[in-house]
């Protein structure tokens, strides 16, 4: 149907001869903008109803009393649900670490939760297709997981700032029980709130994905930071860790890159290193972390985050 | 009336508190609005997404940045 409608809008509103580059450039846009917005609203409406059923507070209850690794992989995908802005790091890993959640679990969260969210699958949905959406969300949990695995083998619970320990936690506010109309319109309210946030980055991100579809392709990236330069995925990391952006954000940039002929493994690295691993977050995580847990955690992730960007990069 | 904002002093806060000032002033009335920053005082509503919102003692909202008409039914709720 949005195939019809951008086939009618150019060819028949715009009058425009079909194959010219400028046509096609026109379609691409037509077709991408409405398919992305739809898939933004339904995904993020689905995600924001599973939401109303699990509050932050009730989360910590449902890692504790498990199996290790089974709390690490539900601490990730737990992560994927939570909107999670870098101001309530703090409060999230002192209520989590105070609950008597491990220390690895609780990082696995926090990997998963800015790294990966619905929001960052959308828009890889809508620009590169579902496998890459998938991709992303695979690697990202793995990494997570992993991560947080590594991070309770290395027994640095003494790395926390003491005064967490100390901390004593209220008893969390009840929960006005919701009916269903109560979760549908404030799940409403949130894809509004989402959707205004992001919709103008989605059409930034199209547009140059038009632009660049539409006047063939440059392969500028791909001489410099193609597949057979070895460093390049280190090199995309290392410029995306200083960067700070959330998902939505760095997603026209990356577009940008993968179009100029950026091999994925390292786009999707890029990516992960900006939206995964970002200064405000070190710097807030600093007033919890003693600086040799804090580079652990930089250092665990990063290292994640390479081999996945070589292994795409090999594999694809 | 004690009105206190919960959070690390990010933007969206700082929205909160705006909006909840915008809701004060159309319903004139006045309240004392006091940041919250400190971790230990937060932790102890036992809240754990920011911003959320306190009014006399009791948590009113958690990680959400109300619109200042729904601030405004917040402030009057809670009065009532």
């Amino acid at each position: 149907m949005l195939t019809l409608f951008a086939d009618w809008f150019t060819y028949t509103l715009l009058r425009l001869p079909k194959g010219r580059l400028i046509t096609e450039a026109i379609h691409f846009f037509v077709y991408d903008i409405p398919k992305i917005y739809l898939l933004l609203v339904v995904i993020v409406f689905v995600v924001a109803m599973l939401r109303t059923w699990i509050p932050a507070e009730k989360i910590k209850k449902l890692l504790t009393h498990r199996h290790q690794f089974v709390d690490n992989i539900l601490a990730a995908s737990l992560g994927i649900l939570t909107p999670f802005c870098t101001c309530s790091a703090i409060p999230m890993f002192i209520g989590f670490v105070e609950s008597g959640v491990p220390l690895g679990v609780t990082f696995s969260f926090l990997v998963a939760s800015p790294m990966i969210n619905e929001v960052a699958m959308v828009l890889l949905w809508g620009l590169f297709g579902a496998r890459v959406a998938l991709l992303y969300v695979g690697v990202g949990l793995l990494i997570a997981i992993v991560s947080g695995i590594i991070i309770t083998r290395l027994h640095m619970e003494k790395y926390v700032e003491d005064y967490v320990y100390k901390i004593k936690v209220g008893a969390a506010p009840g929960d006005a029980p919701m009916t269903f109309k109560d979760r549908v319109v404030a799940s409403w309210r949130y894809v509004g709130e989402i959707f205004r946030r992001v919709a103008p980055w989605v059409a930034v991100g199209v547009a140059i994905g038009a632009f660049i579809h539409g006047y063939a392709p440059e392969n500028f990236l791909a001489r410099y930071a193609g597949r057979d330069n070895p460093f390049a995925v280190l090199i995309a990391v290392l410029i995306g860790i200083p960067l700070y952006s959330n998902a939505e954000g760095v997603i026209p940039v990356v577009q940008a890159l993968f179009a100029k002929g950026l091999p994925l493994g390292t786009t999707l690295a890029f990516m992960m290193a900006v939206t995964g691993l970002s200064m405000p977050e070190m710097i807030i995580l600093r007033r919890v972390l003693k600086p040799r847990l804090l580079a652990t955690f930089i250092g665990v992730v990063g290292v994640g985050i390479l081999i996945v960007g070589y292994f795409f990069n090999w594999v694809l | 009336m004690r009105i206190e904002i919960l959070g690390s002093g990010c933007t969206r806060c700082h929205g909160l508190e705006a909006n909840i000032r915008k809701a004060l002033e159309i319903l004139g009335k006045d309240a004392e609005v006091v940041d919250v920053t400190d971790m230990q005082q937060i932790m102890a509503y036992g809240v754990m997404a920011m911003p959320a919102l306190v009014i006399d003692g009791k948590v009113v909202s958690v990680g959400r940045v109300l619109s200042p008409e729904e601030a405004k039914k917040a402030i009057v709720g809670a009065s009532a």
